[in-house]
């Protein structure tokens, strides 16, 4: 299966509050909050490590949760992410994410 | 509780402030007849100061940032300070007249992302629109811009003031919008200048104006429901506070000044001197705006629109204390309702209990004349 890579929109707002990550598109103001699995994604979304590395290196590190269960769970979060345009995703690395938003 | 509301109340149970409204400069180019500011530069944050508080407020866990002013586009730098806004992934919502942009920055404000412009029209008529703004021609210019913004797929607002000077022209204004395929919202409220300077709140719209529009279901929605009687106050109302100012948001001004917010003129702290976390945290002021409940205060705790009043600390700390009522919120909730509140109560029993003619006796005064006189035949 070919690699999955994603980066943040430019087009969106966000800030962590309390753990979690809000998230604003300002294409459409659609108004999202992510729970601290879907965070941890999103902070690692540069646009340059394949989302397999992130559930392996990241989630399955810091959650304890089953590497199978944690990839099912991640595409489910990318690809409904990406139909609103909050993340962009390729089979190929985003190299452009110098105007990606800074992750704070 | 819709999402928006759950994380509103998130970050008052964490003491966070996730909305500010910056106001990057007061200088302007029309000359509102109702606005609160001095328009003259007393010395305005620099970019590189700006973009410090912007800093500030990001690491802070601001995500709602309303720049504002006096006239944004007055500033030379101000793409700039949207642009810095932008990469620290502030939600901005932009409040202008809109009399500078035209395609190039209504295209600027699309390709940075900005959620929401807000834009002042006070009548559909340039007759009134420009008496009020004193500035010929602007009319033409704002509703110019509307069309730039929406041609960029902006979502763009059209807040219209309430005047006595232009309350008959509200429902042009409505249809202006519709035309225009951008949302509307009305304010009625007129505060008095930051100076203290009280001049402007004569401009206000009249009592039985402002009935009409609280019973205009195309503004309130169901009527019946938004002109309700209000409830019983429960302990968790009395244990409430009146708003988000101090709380959850605040104010800072074009020279640094923190106040909880801008209808609140109650100096805070300066970021210019102080990092803007430990005014949040650590401010007297701020604190005791925090400190205050439903319950303390003297006349609204027994008033009984207590739960349901817009009252704004803000304009009651204008009239004295802010610990007391706000009169044009007073009046909001009796158009409202039909139901005086406990101010109102209040002052008619203070007028009442006074006598309606007032004898000074004149005996040894060593004027010549009536040894009686009559004053106030009527006191207020």
């Amino acid at each position: 299966m070919a690699e999955k890579y994603i980066a943040r929109s430019t087009a969106i707002a966000a800030r962590m509050l309390g753990g979690e990550m809000m998230v604003m598109s300002a294409a459409d103001s659609t108004f999202f909050t992510l729970n601290e699995v879907a965070s941890a994604i999103w902070q690692a979304a540069d646009g340059r490590t394949p989302l397999s590395e992130i559930v392996d290196g990241k989630i399955c590190q810091e959650f304890e949760v089953d590497r199978e269960q944690a990839q099912r769970g991640a595409d489910r979060f990318v690809n409904e992410l990406s139909e609103y345009g909050i993340l962009l995703v390729s089979d190929q690395p985003l190299t452009d994410t110098s105007s990606s938003p800074e992750s704070r | 509780m819709s999402l928006l509301a759950e994380m509103n109340q998130k970050a008052l149970n964490l003491g966070l402030p996730i909305s500010v409204h910056l106001d990057i400069t007061y200088r302007c180019n029309e000359r509102c007849v109702h606005c609160y500011l001095d328009h003259d530069d007393h010395g305005e944050m620099t970019t590189a100061e700006i973009t410090n508080v912007l800093e500030q407020l990001s690491d802070a866990g601001v995500f709602f940032l309303s720049l504002s002013g006096g006239e944004v586009l007055m500033r030379r730098d101000f793409f700039e300070i949207v642009e810095r806004a932008r990469q620290l992934l502030f939600n901005v919502k932009v409040k202008t007249n809109g009399v500078m942009i035209h395609a190039k920055e209504a295209a600027r404000l699309r390709q940075l992302g900005v959620e929401q412009i807000q834009i002042s029209v006070y009548s559909h008529r340039p007759e009134v629109h420009d008496a009020i703004t004193k500035l010929p021609g602007s009319l033409n210019k704002t509703i110019r811009a509307i069309r730039f913004l929406k041609a960029q797929g902006l979502k763009v607002t059209i807040a219209n003031v309430l005047m006595a000077g232009n309350f008959s022209d509200q429902p042009g204004v409505i249809a202006l919008a519709r035309e225009l395929g951008v949302a509307y919202t009305l304010d009625p409220t007129i505060t008095p200048k930051m100076d203290g300077d009280t001049s402007t709140v004569a401009l206000r719209i009249p009592g039985s104006e402002l009935k009409q529009v609280f019973n205009n279901p195309e503004l309130v929605g169901n009527v019946e429901e938004f002109c309700a009687p209000p409830p019983a106050p429960g302990e968790d109302i009395m244990d409430g506070f009146p708003c988000s100012a101090g709380h959850t948001a605040c104010y800072i001004s074009p020279y640094g000044d923190v106040f909880p917010c801008v209808q609140f003129p109650l100096p805070s702290g300066n970021v210019r001197r102080q990092k803007f976390l430990d005014i949040w945290r650590h401010s007297t002021q701020l604190k005791e705006v925090r400190s205050i409940r439903a319950r303390d205060l003297p006349t609204c705790s027994s008033c009984a629109h207590v739960g349901t009043c817009t009252r704004c600390p803000g304009l009651a700390y204008m009239e004295g204390n802010m610990r007391g009522p706000s009169t044009a919120d007073c009046e909001k909730s009796f158009q409202r309702t039909g139901i005086p509140s406990a101010n109102m109560l209040k002052r008619t029993r203070e007028g009442s209990m006074s006598p309606l003619i007032q004898i000074q006796s004149l005996v040894n005064s060593g004027q010549d004349g009536p040894l009686l006189v009559e004053e106030n035949l009527l006191t207020a």
